[in-house]
This record gives C-alpha cells, sequence and structure tokens, in this order.
C-alpha cells in the first residue's frame, strides 16, 4: 500500500492545524428542500430542527418552486438524466441551444456558453481570451473563482483597491504597453454585497482600451429594474464584453453556470475553454428546469420587485434596532460584529432562536472584519423577516450591542 | 542603501495596500501577509514592484508568504539576488 503512515501523519496533521485555526467546516445535513422553513440535523445525531433559512442564495426562491420542479420533471422525461458526454461529441441538445439563447436575450449580450458552473467559467475563459503580452487588472476583493482562473492564465496580473477608481486609472495608465487589457470585477461582492462601480469602469475601459469582465453570479435574476443583473443596475447594458453567472443562485440554484458576451470571445470558449472542453455537458434536468426560471423572470418581476422590499424592510428595520450593518441595496446584509468569537456566539444563539445564519471571519472576510451575512430571498414571507428581526434584537440584547458603534463593539469584545 | 530601500518598499506597501482613512502604520517589521495587510492574491502587485525596481525575476519558489512578510524579510530575499 501506498498511502504511508508518512503521508497519513501529514493529512492529519493539517487537519488538525485547520481545526486550530478555528476553520474547520462542519457540514450540516438539511433533511428537506431548499427553501425559507428547512429541517436541520446539526450537530450530526441531532433530532432534525426547523429553522428558518438565512443563509441561501435563494435570492428569488425558485429553488423549489413547483413550476421549476415540473419543469425538472418534464425535462427528465423528455431528455433523459445523463448524456455520458462532453458537449461537442453527443452532449448538446436543443433544450441547451435554447437556454443559451434565452440567457443572451435576458443578459443582453451577443451570445452564451453554458459551463458546468461559474467556477468553470471562470477557471477556463481567462486563458482563452488572454495570453502573455496582455494585463488582467483585478478588484482586489474578487471572488476566488476569478483568482484561480487568473493564475492559470498566462497574462500579466494586477489589481486595485477595492472598488478604487483612482487606483485602478493607475494600474490602466501602468499597463499601456500590453496588447489587451482587461479589467475584472464582480458585480456584486459576496461578502460585503456592495456593487462595483461598473459605469465609472466602463468609462474607464473606455479611455484606456481595455475590455471589462463581471462576474454577476450574486446578481443575475434580480440586480437592476427587470434583473439583467449589474450592469442594468448601473445603466451600462451592451457595454460589458464578459459576463459570468451562475443558474446556482437566484435562476433555481442548481448548478451550472455560463460566460455570456461578444460572440468571438463566445465561440472561442467553444473552441478552446479547458473545463468545458473537458466536463460533462449540463445535465438536461437542469437546463429544463433553468429554461423555466428564465420564463418566470422575464414574464413578471415580482419576485425581484419582493425581494427588494423586503431588503429594504430588513436593513430599515435592523438599523432601528440597532445593529451595525453595511450599508447598501442588496439582499447579501453583513451585521458587522468585527469579533470572530462574537459572530459565531451570535450565529449559535440565533439557531437556537430558529434562525439559521453564519457567522464569517478572517480569512474569509478581512481580520477584524468579523460578521454575520443575512441573505434574504423573495421565498421569505414578510413574518419570516420579522421573526429574524425579533431573534436578532434578542440575541444583540443578550450580547449588549444594539446601538454600539464599530469601537464601541471593539472595546467589548475585542478584534 | 538599505534604509532608501526599506523606506521606499514601506512607502509602496502604504500607497499600495493601505485605505486612505486607515490609522494603521507599518515599519520593517510589522507583518504583512499573516496580518492580512496584504493578501496571498493581492502581493502580486508587490512582487511585480521589486521586480521591475531591481530589473530581476523572482521565481515562483521564492515569492512565498513568509519571504515577503515584513519588509526585513523582503530585504533578506533580495540579498540573493545581489541588489542589496
Amino acid at each position: 500500500m501506498a498511502y504511508s503512515e508518512k503521508a497519513k501523519g501529514y493529512f492529519s496533521t493539517e487537519l488538525e492545524g485547520i481545526k486550530e485555526a478555528g476553520t474547520f467546516k462542519e457540514e450540516r445535513s438539511i433533511e428537506s428542500p431548499q427553501a425559507a422553513n428547512i429541517k436541520v440535523e446539526f450537530p450530526t445525531g441531532s433530532p432534525p430542527k426547523e429553522v428558518l433559512n438565512f443563509c441561501a442564495n435563494n435570492y428569488l426562491g425558485l429553488s423549489s418552486h413547483p413550476e421549476v420542479v415540473a419543469a425538472a420533471h418534464e425535462g427528465l422525461n423528455e431528455r433523459g438524466y445523463g448524456m455520458s458526454s462532453v458537449r461537442f461529441i453527443c452532449g448538446t441538445q436543443d433544450i441547451h441551444k435554447d437556454l443559451e439563447t434565452k440567457l443572451t436575450e435576458f443578459l443582453g449580450t451577443e451570445d452564451t456558453i453554458l459551463f458546468p458552473s461559474c467556477m468553470d467559467a471562470n477557471a477556463g475563459v481567462f486563458d482563452v481570451v488572454l495570453d502573455k503580452e496582455d494585463a488582467m487588472i483585478a478588484d482586489r476583493l474578487v471572488h476566488a473563482s476569478i483568482v484561480d482562473g487568473m493564475r492559470l492564465c498566462k497574462a500579466q496580473l494586477y489589481n486595485y483597491k477595492h472598488s478604487n477608481m483612482e487606483h485602478l486609472e493607475e494600474k490602466l495608465k501602468e499597463t499601456q504597453d500590453c496588447r489587451f487589457r482587461m479589467v475584472i470585477t464582480d458585480g456584486v461582492f459576496s461578502m460585503d454585497g456592495d456593487i462595483a462601480k461598473l459605469d465609472e469602469i466602463c468609462n474607464l475601459a473606455d479611455k484606456y482600451d481595455a475590455m471589462v469582465l463581471v462576474d454577476d453570479s450574486h446578481a443575475t435574476g434580480f440586480m437592476g429594474k427587470t434583473g439583467r443583473g449589474t450592469h442594468e443596475h448601473c445603466g451600462v447594458l451592451g457595454r460589458i464584453d464578459i459576463i459570468t453567472s451562475t443558474l446556482g443562485k437566484a435562476l433555481g440554484g442548481a448548478s451550472g453556470g455560463c460566460v455570456s458576451g461578444r460572440k468571438e470571445i463566445v465561440e472561442l470558449c467553444r473552441q478552446r475553454a479547458r473545463p468545458y472542453l473537458f466536463s460533462n455537458t449540463v445535465p438536461p434536468v437542469i437546463v429544463a428546469a433553468a429554461s423555466k426560471v428564465l420564463d418566470i423572470i422575464s414574464k413578471t418581476t415580482d419576485r425581484r420587485d419582493k425581494l427588494e422590499e423586503h431588503t429594504k424592510y430588513f436593513r430599515a428595520k435592523m438599523t432601528e434596532a440597532g445593529f451595525d450593518i453595511k450599508e447598501g441595496i442588496h439582499p447579501i446584509v453583513p451585521i458587522m460584529l468585527y469579533n470572530a468569537k462574537l459572530a459565531q456566539d451570535m450565529a449559535r444563539d440565533l439557531y437556537g432562536e430558529g434562525i439559521y445564519v453564519i457567522g464569517f471571519s478572517f480569512p474569509v472576510v478581512p481580520k477584524g472584519q468579523a460578521r454575520i451575512r443575512v441573505q434574504i430571498s423573495a421565498g421569505h414571507g414578510r413574518e419570516h423577516i420579522d421573526r429574524a428581526i425579533a431573534a436578532f434584537t434578542k440575541i444583540g440584547e443578550k450580547y449588549k450591542i444594539l446601538g454600539k458603534q464599530k469601537n464601541e463593539i471593539i472595546e467589548m469584545y475585542g478584534l | 542603501m538599505t534604509e532608501d530601500l526599506k523606506k521606499a518598499i514601506i512607502d509602496y506597501v502604504k500607497k499600495e495596500y493601505l485605505e486612505e482613512d486607515t490609522q494603521d502604520d507599518i515599519n520593517e517589521s510589522t507583518p504583512l501577509i499573516s496580518s492580512g495587510i496584504v493578501d496571498s492574491f493581492s502581493m502580486v502587485s508587490l512582487k511585480t514592484f521589486l521586480e521591475k525596481k531591481f530589473n530581476i525575476k523572482i521565481p515562483d519558489d521564492k515569492a512565498t508568504p513568509e519571504a515577503f512578510d515584513t519588509v526585513n524579510n523582503i530585504i533578506n530575499l533580495l540579498k540573493e539576488f545581489k541588489v542589496v
């Protein structure tokens, strides 16, 4: 056996190190469909507990919507379970092409290619588009999948301070000798829920002749008046060269992602993107359901409007209750606690109150920026939001942090 | 020479990584990477800055978070390239 004691010991020590650092992730088993109300077994072995879910990316509440589930059944019946192939051999069905067309229309781009996930889209796209004589200029807080994708690409890597347009401009000036430049950002940043300044980014990109790539995973389906995404919200429809996004959040939440944008770039991805070429096609059942999701949200903005209303209400009431929350308009609402243990303790107590939220601390967020991240969904009812506010208020009182400013919380609990 | 160089690197780190409203200050022994001032992704700017300034190429196996963790460590790294 080649799995030696030395190797086993090394891996065990690594795992112990993760536990000691307090970053060991324990998975909680959910014994119900994804929804506002879920049954959770936690800790492992304990009886399932009914809780309200405030930590899913189920922004539009479509993950278990009856019409979406019915469409998935129909897809399964009509087009089968698996394709046993990559796209270019015998893995492309009519419904894959239809979904790509629908995404193109929805996002207002020229063409779209499906990937097994947005992680794969981001892992593949940079290496296809850029080479060593080019430059990638990324916001410092872009998603880990973009960081990995850029590492797989030979182009020179630059980054700018988060959402700092002066710093971005400096980097654009610094890279003027490169053949092509690409400005790279998330549309919405997943830890703070803040929105990229896409209008200013597009203006700078025009001025310095650079392309723009936006990962809009936390926006597609609900940001902007008709839910097209951050580009609609910022008034730059048609000006983003590449949008990468996911079917795994607002658009039904199963899996799958895409690269959508300039048609030549999309076609080059079909020819050369390695995660696309060497992964199985997205299964028909997911394609059929995602297609239904696009039909639903193209017909009416009811769900994104409800989400917007819930978000405004929750943010206003939590501020009124005395919590320190990061300002914004996105359904990601960071409740700032600064101290990692305080964030973990409060999340645990909230779970005890039937509210499922997660505390985040370093290295997921910068040191001294620990918080509980709440995610609002159109699948919540107003009564769910009210229950969450009441539970937060009760637990906030217990820890005496209501009405306290950042420095006061740090004084009480440390960093 | 070394003092000038330390100052140049500290000035660069402040300009490149610290927000304008920050109260943090750094000196030659302030941990940069392990403290979270510079994350491993952002470290690339610092590497590019040093490579351009000294016209050197720092190989990936030398550009470790430990080697970049303090200005003193960076100076030690640069000594290997005989530019300090």
